[in-house]
């Protein structure tokens, strides 16, 4: 079974449409990045799947309906929404209580030892904590509860570069099993790009790209080409071509590498380089 | 039941069952509200503080107002010695009422401001379940709190004048029977009830102000009604909306209890209560229902509106 699947998924605010007929299918075991610009509607799309909000068209996760039964859905549903949502008069044990007393898939000894790697003292209030022992609290509660998707929303949005990687390294190691499945936007592409296995590009409301990252590495190959092979290198058609130090850069779609290899230097771009590359081609598309 | 996997398989849905069990979504929630909104208890805590502060020092005149009230008429003896006692307890009930209005106004607000709403949005804790809880507060723990809290208070009123008055002449019965603690206890008791039920669809209204406005909910939930009547006062020269806002706020009293004779020689307010009166008036079971509307539209406010 799927873990999410849409199907026509529209929602509009007003005249604005936020999410245009969106389909997508999102297996068990696959870590989604949700990869666009703000206002592009990654967090529409995740509050339709949490359930926090109406929209139009089939949307089944966990083969529910998260519109109509999010209590039940929040029983296999975990979310962090960014980093400043846990109530600042909240006291770090009445937080465990709390979770302990309403979920029945809450496990307070894992909670209790995930905090006692931190820092964090037991009768601290959110509002005396750091920013980063915020999130390392909400990391904890919702690591300890057995769910079948995470979703995290600009999971560590303003926090500095050590707790970003402690982050994805504690997600990975002691929570990801491969039966779970977790959908992750972040603006700091780079930092997830190696724990990925699927990404997908939103603009406008539209699916602009998805695809496996197995597909993306064989699929697209950037070509640092020798100043004498730079002719040869465009006239293979790259789909985007940017300068740097004065050099140019070259982004190919399933061109073939041994082709390539001969004309410079091959490697797969990163994940923030494609996107550039398919946002800069829909802008001037659209311009056009 | 003699194999391992057999007793495994049989376990695993069994810790299911049991964790469902011990989840307690209504209890949990009403228990966070508190940890919130500790002025639930602290307010009127602290009022019966400064009371019996006040207390304390009217003790040191306590035996010459007693002596003295004794050649008094019987209403003015009754003035001077129970009165202290119905000031005490009622400013307890009445600090309940002030805090179930900002509790209410605050309950659905600043979970959506502080953004926090996402944090309780993502636990399996169903929106009505939630609106319920926060219901409970000014409809049963604030009650309970005040009412608990108003019993000690005058106890230890009692309590201490009784000391004070017993190395007196007078003695201290005359504190006794004109505060008669069974009695006043159980009028209390009375009035937290018929109060709070009467006023339920005033908390109703609060709360779903308190789960539409952005901000500024007092403003909100006290500018509607009175805009309302003010329209109304001089499109129509009528006033049925302010009328119905006093009925609403008071009306309670003059249904649950009767007038007081003209110069009583003793009051008895449990013989002045007339709960059949009060429990048959059309006037609370359509507030009832109104509080329950109002509820409901919170309900559909919380799960419907945006997060933020």
């Amino acid at each position: 079974m799927s873990t999410i699947e849409a199907r026509g998924l529209r929602k509009s605010f007003g005249s604005t449409i936020a999410l245009d007929s969106i389909d997508l299918r999102i297996e068990e075991g696959r870590i989604l990045g949700l990869i666009g610009p703000n206002g592009a509607g990654k967090s529409t799309l995740l509050n339709c799947v949490l359930g926090l909000i109406p929209y139009e068209g089939d949307l089944n996760v966990i083969g529910l309906n998260p519109w109509r039964a999010r209590e039940r859905l929040m029983q296999e549903v975990c979310f962090i929404a960014d980093v400043a949502v846990l109530p600042r008069w909240l006291r770090v044990s009445q937080a465990i209580d709390y979770v302990e007393g309403v979920h029945p898939r809450f496990d307070r000894a894992k909670a209790e030892s995930f905090l006692a790697r931190t820092q964090i003292k037991r009768n601290s209030r959110v509002r005396e904590l750091s920013k980063g022992m915020v999130t390392q609290l909400h990391l904890a509660l919702v690591m300890a509860i057995d769910a079948k998707l995470l979703v995290l929303d600009e999971p560590t949005l303003g926090l500095d570069l050590l707790f970003r990687k402690q982050f994805y390294d504690t997600l990975l190691n002691d929570y990801f099993d491969r039966t779970r499945t977790i959908v992750v936007t972040t603006h700091q592409v780079e930092e997830i790009q190696q724990i990925l296995t699927d990404m997908m590009f939103i603009n406008h409301g539209r699916i602009a790209l998805s695809c496996s990252m197995e597909d993306f590495e064989t699929r697209y190959t950037e070509l640092a080409p020798r100043a004498d092979s730079l002719a040869e290198a465009r006239a293979l058609k790259p789909m985007y071509e940017r300068q740097i130090l004065g050099r140019s850069i070259l982004l190919f779609d399933g061109a073939n590498r041994a082709r390539l290899a001969p004309l410079g230097e091959v490697r797969t771009p990163s994940i923030a380089d494609l996107f550039v590359a398919v946002m800069g081609e829909q802008a001037k598309g659209a311009a056009a | 039941m003699s194999s391992v996997s057999d007793t495994s398989s049989l376990n695993v849905p069994a810790a299911r069952t049991d964790a469902h069990a011990r989840t307690r979504p209504f209890i949990w929630s009403v228990r966070r509200e508190l940890w919130e909104h500790r002025s639930v208890y602290l307010a009127p805590l602290i009022v019966a503080g400064l009371v019996l502060f006040g207390f304390l020092i009217r003790l040191a005149r306590l035996p010459h107002i007693v002596q003295s009230a004794e050649s008094l008429p019987w209403w003015k003896q009754y003035l001077e010695l129970a009165l202290p006692f119905a000031i005490a307890t009622l400013s307890v009930l009445v600090t309940g009422e002030i805090v179930a209005v900002f509790y209410c106004l605050g309950a659905l607000n600043n979970e959506r401001r502080d953004r926090s709403i996402l944090f309780w949005k993502s636990l399996p804790v169903s929106d009505l379940a939630a609106v319920f809880s926060k219901a409970t507060v000014p409809l049963l723990v604030l009650p309970v709190v005040v009412l608990v809290i108003a019993f000690l208070l005058q106890l230890l009123m009692l309590l201490f004048g009784s000391a004070v008055l017993l190395k007196t002449s007078a003695g201290p019965g005359a504190l006794w029977t004109h505060w008669p603690l069974a009695q006043m206890s159980l009028t209390l008791a009375y009035l937290a009830v018929i109060a709070t039920l009467w006023l339920a669809p005033v908390y109703g209204w609060l709360l779903m102000v308190s789960a539409w406005a952005k901000r500024l909910t007092f403003l909100w939930a006290v500018l509607v009604p009175i805009g309302l009547s003010v329209v109304e006062k001089i499109a129509l020269d009528t006033n049925y909306v302010g009328s119905l806002i006093q009925y609403r706020l008071k009306g309670f009293l003059a249904l649950a209890f009767n007038q007081p004779p003209k110069n009583p020689t003793s009051i008895d307010p449990v013989a002045l209560m007339t709960p059949l009166r009060y429990f048959t008036s059309p006037g609370l079971w359509v507030g009832l229902v109104v509080a329950v509307a109002f509820l409901a539209a919170a309900v559909w406010l919380r799960r419907d509106r945006e997060p933020v």
